[in-house]
């Protein structure tokens, strides 16, 4: 008995230890991630969804603390993931009030990164579930999958170069969930109709979507008139 | 010729309903971009409505290019009839006239005449094609600015870039020239047999309704003849707005998705212009004026 209260007792101990070092990983990413007052970025934008055809977009990117987050397209039409705002990783660290789960170590290409998984303690929040994938050596996340209400799940992938220093990427790839798009003949005038069905693989596909950002030449803390983001 | 070609130009614009055709074509371009200029953006919405439930789209949709695509859309299916009210009155308004006979004494043939009444009547066709143009593009353009130009299609969507848009409509204009012409020479080709306009110009619209309806049918026994109706290839120019896309799925600018199938229609049309002026050549060649 006294064995057995005594192995409660350790593993209590541990997973509250886990449990702390998860939360001071949390708090070192974003200890670095709070170096960055604001920020604006040029980049190059590609987006990747089965029923959109759309050119390579030079794009610019705005961040102000502490979660006023905007891409726009120069000159054009941009089209982005539903819930877009999260694109900045800021935003996924950037409330206090959620508790951490320390998931273990798992590799993701040849890197070792420690999983934590972040439960947001407001029951009105969107963010179900955010799993973070942390290399705690540059204390920079380096995956994120956040399960939403409301827009479904969604995964970016981190790609880190100069500006690593400051929690910021080079490249952010954005992969979510598409909803299946058909318009009426009716209303796009299209009556002619020479289409194949497609194929399960096909319809799978179709309802991923894909957005890669590529980062360049970022002004960090130099101010950005709020205006930006009306 | 020259002459000739001048004399068949003067006697359409010196008739009242040539002018109907313009002011009709003003007239629904006009009452189009009031309506989108007012309400442009519930029209919007209700066409992204699907598409916004997963994407956020940002940027200046409702410009020149989509509110002319949109108008072209709806136009080219009707202007068809208002090139009918001239082509087919070509020759049978002669012969309604009585001036038939006067104008075949002259010392011309009559495949010289004919030719010349054609040249008029495809020039009046591409004076209205370009009337449509200025008014639903450039209007277009000067009232709602310039962007992409994003197109919703039944199954996916394009975005051109802005920079990639107007040769397109160049194309898509000059293919409408085309389309429009075999509609003229089909007309043209009605009003041999007849002594009043009205018969070829209600039958040139009948023919274009029937074959439309055959060729937007999506009845498999219907489609063994569509490939040979000109009404299935009259809506080729909108292919000029699809765009090819690489293996990353990465739109390429400049390209288009379907070459082949604007050639292939653009060769149906133009057999079909020349098959309804030589088939108007023979009969006329043949027939006995009494008008």
């Amino acid at each position: 008995m006294k064995k057995c209260c005594l192995f409660v007792l350790f593993v209590f101990c541990a997973s509250v230890a886990m449990a702390q070092d998860a939360s001071q990983l949390i708090k070192k990413v974003k200890a670095k991630l709070e170096l960055v007052d604001n920020y604006e970025a040029t980049g190059v934008m590609k987006t990747d969804i089965a029923f959109i055809k759309a050119p390579i977009g030079k794009i610019k990117i705005y961040f102000k603390k502490p979660n006023l987050f905007k891409i726009k397209k120069e000159g054009g039409i941009s089209l982005l993931p539903k819930g877009g705002l999260s694109v900045n990783l800021s935003s996924l660290i950037a409330s206090s009030n959620y508790s951490t789960i320390d998931a273990g170590i798992q590799d993701l290409g040849s890197k070792k990164l420690r999983v934590v998984k972040l439960l947001p303690n407001e029951e009105s929040s969107d963010v179900v579930i955010s799993t973070l994938y942390i290399n705690e050596k540059e204390s920079l996340i380096e995956k994120a999958v956040t399960t939403t209400k409301e827009n479904g799940t969604y995964t970016m992938l981190m790609r880190y170069g100069a500006f690593s220093n400051y929690g910021l990427p080079d490249q952010v790839v954005f992969e979510f969930n598409t909803k299946n798009y058909k318009l009426p003949k009716g209303i796009t005038l299209e009556f002619e109709d020479d289409s194949k069905p497609l194929t399960a693989a096909q319809q799978l596909k179709n309802k991923k979507g894909r957005v890669e950002i590529n980062y360049k030449n970022y002004v960090v803390n130099k101010g950005i008139p709020a205006a930006i983001f009306n | 010729m020259y002459s000739l070609v001048q004399v068949e130009l003067y006697k359409i614009f010196k008739r009242p309903r040539t002018y109907i055709a313009f002011g009709a074509v003003a007239a629904l371009i006009g009452i189009i971009q009031f309506g989108l200029k007012l309400d442009g953006k519930s029209y919007l919405d209700f066409m992204l409505n699907d598409l916004s439930s997963s994407l956020e789209i940002d940027g200046k949709i409702l410009n020149g290019y989509l509110v002319c695509y949109v108008m072209l859309q709806l136009l080219l299916v009707h202007v068809p009839l208002l090139i009918a009210l001239i082509a087919a009155d070509m020759i049978s308004g002669e012969a309604n006239m009585g001036t038939l006979r006067l104008l075949l004494i002259k010392p011309y043939s009559r495949t010289t005449l004919l030719l010349a009444k054609f040249i008029a009547a495809t020039i009046y066709t591409l004076l209205l094609l370009v009337w449509l143009a200025i008014l639903a593009l450039f209007g277009s353009m000067l009232l709602f600015g310039t962007d992409d130009m994003f197109l919703l299609k039944t199954s996916y969507v394009v975005l051109l870039k802005e920079s990639d848009v107007f040769w397109r409509y160049i194309g898509a204009f000059g293919f409408a020239a085309l389309a429009m012409t075999t509609v003229a020479s089909l007309g043209f080709f009605l009003s041999v047999f007849a002594e009043n306009s009205i018969g070829p110009i209600v039958a040139t619209m009948s023919v274009i309704v029937f074959f439309t309806i055959l060729s937007t049918l999506n009845i498999p026994i219907f489609n063994l003849i569509k490939p040979y109706l000109f009404t299935t290839h009259m809506i080729g120019w909108k292919e000029f707005f699809d765009i090819k896309v690489n293996d990353s799925n990465e739109a390429i600018i400049g390209s288009i998705q379907n070459p082949d199938k604007i050639i292939k229609a653009a060769v149906v049309l133009f057999i079909h212009t020349i098959g309804f002026f030589v088939a108007t050549v023979l009969v006329f060649r043949k027939k006995d004026i009494l008008s």
